[in-house]
């Protein structure tokens, strides 16, 4: 993992003190509300429908043990016992107080943390495949290219008040699971024939109200250019994004309405005037950053584990466990294991501290002390011995902790809703729960296998619904809460936009409509092995229409 | 929201600038968490006069973002009239931390 | 441009203002220090290329330097405009004027200018600031700006010693002393 030295520790220190005195001056009246905002924005400070909400940034999901006791920690003194790990791997506190948050602050740079970014228009916390560093099919550990980001990204004395937020995903894998075609930009960082490693560029996808893929830039940018190319990619955005209009402000409207190749010819034209100076990336510092993220000292193991096998055929829950929430790893004899955060009737997402302790404990035994945080708003453990997998399991359902339905029905996406967010037109968090409740069989689950619900409370798409393989939209129709479905949207490396299927539902008929669309699709699939998006981008959105629509 | 119906209930709600609290304004000027305390103006001009007591706290930095709210009274019990001025008052739908995980 | 009610911060100091900003439809002061609107400047670009005196030119905010790229290096004065301090525009505009047009003359932020902004404003290649906002304007005589020191990128005007540290963009910047 990474490790602040001295500048960095300073560099989070003079930016608690600088917001420390930013929040004086508001309480004191010194600053207005209106002065104020942007600058509590750009440090995670959210005013939502309850209270203050604290965003903590943690950088490309990697958490360790000592961090995620902090976190909980937080959670106990200052909130209420509870967190919120959210689609952008980030963790929110729901109710905080104005005059707590220097302190918070202070805390968190205890343990190399920080709020920096987390909100504003500006470079928001850059995200990365949460299997970085573990994931069989890496190519290329992305880590080390994000921390470089992160770092030329913080406070950029050009780039803090852009026309909107702009976000980084990085992954350095053929099989995308950071979805970097719905981002502003996305790198695919990979290696050539020479084994030399580059990065796929693409610029200006995005989600919210106009959802947009992004388009490949270039296909291998060397990886000195990296923060040259960034720098060309954000000069341009930040002259020339719309600022009249703020659902008009993304890089993604740039791009559809400039058009591909004249963005693309603006960037290459501000990059020639960038490359060769003081940005780019040595080689001995993209090394001195890589050496903090070489691989924890794992075993030689053989790759299957009799002790697992046994332990399995005993425990059909184990079994289930493992056949869902343990990802391959590089290493034999190693597994990546998906902790979930969606049981069954609960809040999609959040852990209470007691349940940050056990993890942050679990993760300090049996993951090498670390913890990833994925977008998908689950927690991972990253590096666990395949014979550990027993206990480890049982370690998790003490903590209410080994929901054993990774990338199932009931792994629900939800962004908080009406029931905490100021912006939010519908409430999405009991919609997530009235679905898993419905689902919870783990039979029908797992029969039905690998879908991706995801549920926004409004059409700013914090809840990822485009991408969803069933995506929900919940919007205010005359006071009262409506659900619009799309079908077939995707976030991996076949990134798709959901379609809209027809009339949305109100809140009392939207699970029965779930449940159509799910047994329409067990009913036109051509094999248990033919998943709900196969399926769907075979047959289209016809039979799903009918089966929603029959009676009208 | 902010269009007062001259017969229409309507109170005024906040945040509470230090903690953000979701406060309703009483009729002796004072912030107070229950709706049930709120002060109901029932005309425009009483409604305009309680949100521009509210306004004066919010540049005087005791509350942010001041607005009127319409109100439903179910006898002499005020509640918000739509849903997200309702979960303002009384808190999420779902039961959240330690309350939702045991 | 400085009202009574405007200071002029210029490379650490207050200092009276020395250019002249005629107003529309008043004629250009043979001599002395001169600085002109955009549209003003190219209408009578031809006439003021034999000038005496030094020459400036003043950009609103969203102007851009189409059509005057080629007039900067005889520029001593460039003045951009915040009209909101979140319009950040500016701040690109001024990198591109130090690091590849190479303006060494002053560059001037004017309009919005507020002290949680004068970091990110300097280290972007403004060394001089028009400051309406009485609290920055104490708070830059007082030397009591709060921000952060320690840099992450290259700049276009590194304040004061720029520290090479480990990484090849790290920098640290001079607190701003009083005066």
């Amino acid at each position: 993992m990474y490790r602040y030295d001295e500048f960095d520790l300073g560099f989070v220190r003079e930016r608690v003190a600088e917001f420390r005195d930013q929040v004086a001056r508001r309480l004191s009246g010194e600053m207005t509300e209106d002065q104020f905002k942007p600058l509590r924005l750009m440090n995670g400070v959210y005013l939502q429908l309850h209270a203050y909400m604290l965003r903590v940034a943690i950088p490309y999901g990697v958490l360790s043990g000592r961090q995620m006791r902090k976190l909980a920690h937080i959670a106990r003194k200052y909130d209420r016992d509870y967190g919120h790990f959210t689609t952008r791997q980030n963790l929110q506190f729901n109710w905080i107080k104005l005059a707590d948050m220097p302190a918070i602050l202070e805390e968190l740079a205890e343990v190399e943390m920080h709020a920096i970014q987390t909100s504003g228009n500006c470079i928001r916390n850059v995200t990365a495949d949460h299997f970085a560093g573990a994931a069989a099919d890496e190519t290329v550990d992305p880590r080390p290219y994000a921390e470089i980001l992160r770092q030329w990204s913080s406070l950029h004395p050009e780039f803090s008040f852009l026309p909107r937020k702009f976000k980084l995903a990085v992954t350095g894998a053929a099989a995308d699971r950071a979805a970097i075609q719905v981002h502003d930009i996305g790198l695919e960082a990979k290696r050539d024939a020479k084994g030399d490693i580059g990065f796929a560029v693409w610029v200006g996808g995005g989600q919210g109200r106009t959802p947009m893929i992004a388009r490949k830039l270039r296909d291998f940018l060397p990886e000195a250019d990296l923060l040259a190319y960034c720098e060309a990619i954000l000069r341009v955005y930040n002259l020339e994004g719309r600022r009249d209009n703020k659902y008009k402000a993304r890089i993604k409207i740039l791009v559809h309405e400039k058009g591909t190749d004249e963005i693309a010819d603006a960037i290459e034209n501000e990059f020639a005037s960038l490359k060769g100076k003081a940005l780019d990336l040595p080689a001995a510092e993209i090394a001195r950053i890589a050496a903090y993220f070489a691989p924890p000292a794992l075993a030689d193991l053989p790759a299957r584990s009799a002790k697992l096998e046994a332990a399995k055929a005993a425990d059909v829950a184990l079994a289930r466990f493992v056949d869902r929430n343990v990802s391959a790893h590089k290493r034999p004899g190693y597994g990546i294991v998906t902790v979930s955060l969606k049981p069954v009737g609960l809040p999609p997402g959040d852990a209470t501290s007691a349940q940050m302790d056990a993890v942050a404990a679990l993760a300090e035994r049996f993951s090498a002390d670390e913890i990833r945080v994925s977008h998908e708003q689950n927690l991972v453990l990253p590096h666990v011995r395949l014979d550990d997998l027993p206990e480890l399991f049982a370690g998790l359902a003490a903590a209410g902790l080994a929901t054993p339905n990774a990338g199932l029905v009931t792994d629900i996406i939800a962004c908080p809703g009406l029931d905490y967010c100021s912006l939010a037109n519908a409430r999405s968090i009991p919609v997530a729960q009235r679905i898993s409740e419905r689902f919870a069989d783990l039979g029908r689950q797992h029969d039905i296998g690998d879908l991706k619900i995801k549920i926004s409370g409004c059409i700013n798409a914090c809840g990822h619904h485009h991408v969803g393989h069933i995506g929900i939209l919940g919007v205010d129709r005359k006071g009262e809460e409506f659900y619009q479905i799309t079908l077939g949207g995707s976030g991996d490396e076949t990134c798709s936009i959901g379609e809209i299927v027809g009339p949305g539902f109100p809140a009392d008929r939207i699970v029965d409509a779930v449940e159509q669309v799910v047994d329409a699709y067990l009913g036109l699939r051509r094999d248990p092995g033919e998943t709900f998006l196969a399926a769907y981008r075979r047959v289209g959105l016809k039979p799903f229409q009918e089966a929603l629509y029959a009676d009208a | 929201m902010a269009k007062a119906q001259a017969t229409g209930a309507l109170a005024v709600t906040a945040n509470d600038l230090r903690s953000g609290t979701v406060v309703f304004r009483r009729p002796d000027g004072r912030w107070s968490e229950e709706v049930l305390e709120a002060e109901i103006a029932l005309t425009a001009e009483a409604a305009q006069a309680l949100l521009a007591g509210a306004r004066a706290d919010h540049d005087a930095c005791i509350v942010v973002e001041p607005a009127l709210v319409e109100i439903t009274m179910t006898g002499n019990r005020p509640a918000p009239r739509h849903l997200r001025e309702r979960i303002r008052a009384q808190g999420p739908t779902v039961a959240y931390g330690a309350a939702a995980a045991n | 441009m400085p009202t009574p009610e405007t200071a002029l911060w210029r490379a650490g100091a207050f200092a009276a203002d020395d250019w002249r900003f005629p107003a529309a439809g008043e004629p250009v002061p043979a001599d002395g220090k001169v600085a002109l609107p955009k549209a003003r400047f190219l209408a009578e670009r031809a006439a003021l290329a034999g000038r005496n005196g030094p020459i400036g030119v003043v950009l609103e905010s969203g102007e851009s330097l189409a059509d005057i790229e080629d007039d900067v290096p005889r520029f001593g004065l460039i003045v951009l405009r915040f009209a909101r301090y979140a319009d950040g525009r500016n701040y690109s505009t001024a990198r591109i004027l130090r690091d590849r047009l190479g303006f060494r003359g002053e560059l001037r932020a004017s309009g919005d200018v507020l002290r949680d902004q004068v970091l990110f404003m300097l280290r972007a290649g403004f060394d001089a600031l028009e400051i309406a906002h009485a609290g920055t304007v104490a708070t830059l005589k007082e030397g009591r700006i709060v921000g952060v020191h320690r840099h992450y990128q290259p700049a276009s005007n590194e304040i004061g010693e720029s520290a090479a540290g480990l990484r090849g963009w790290q920098r640290t910047s001079r607190r701003l002393a009083s005066n």
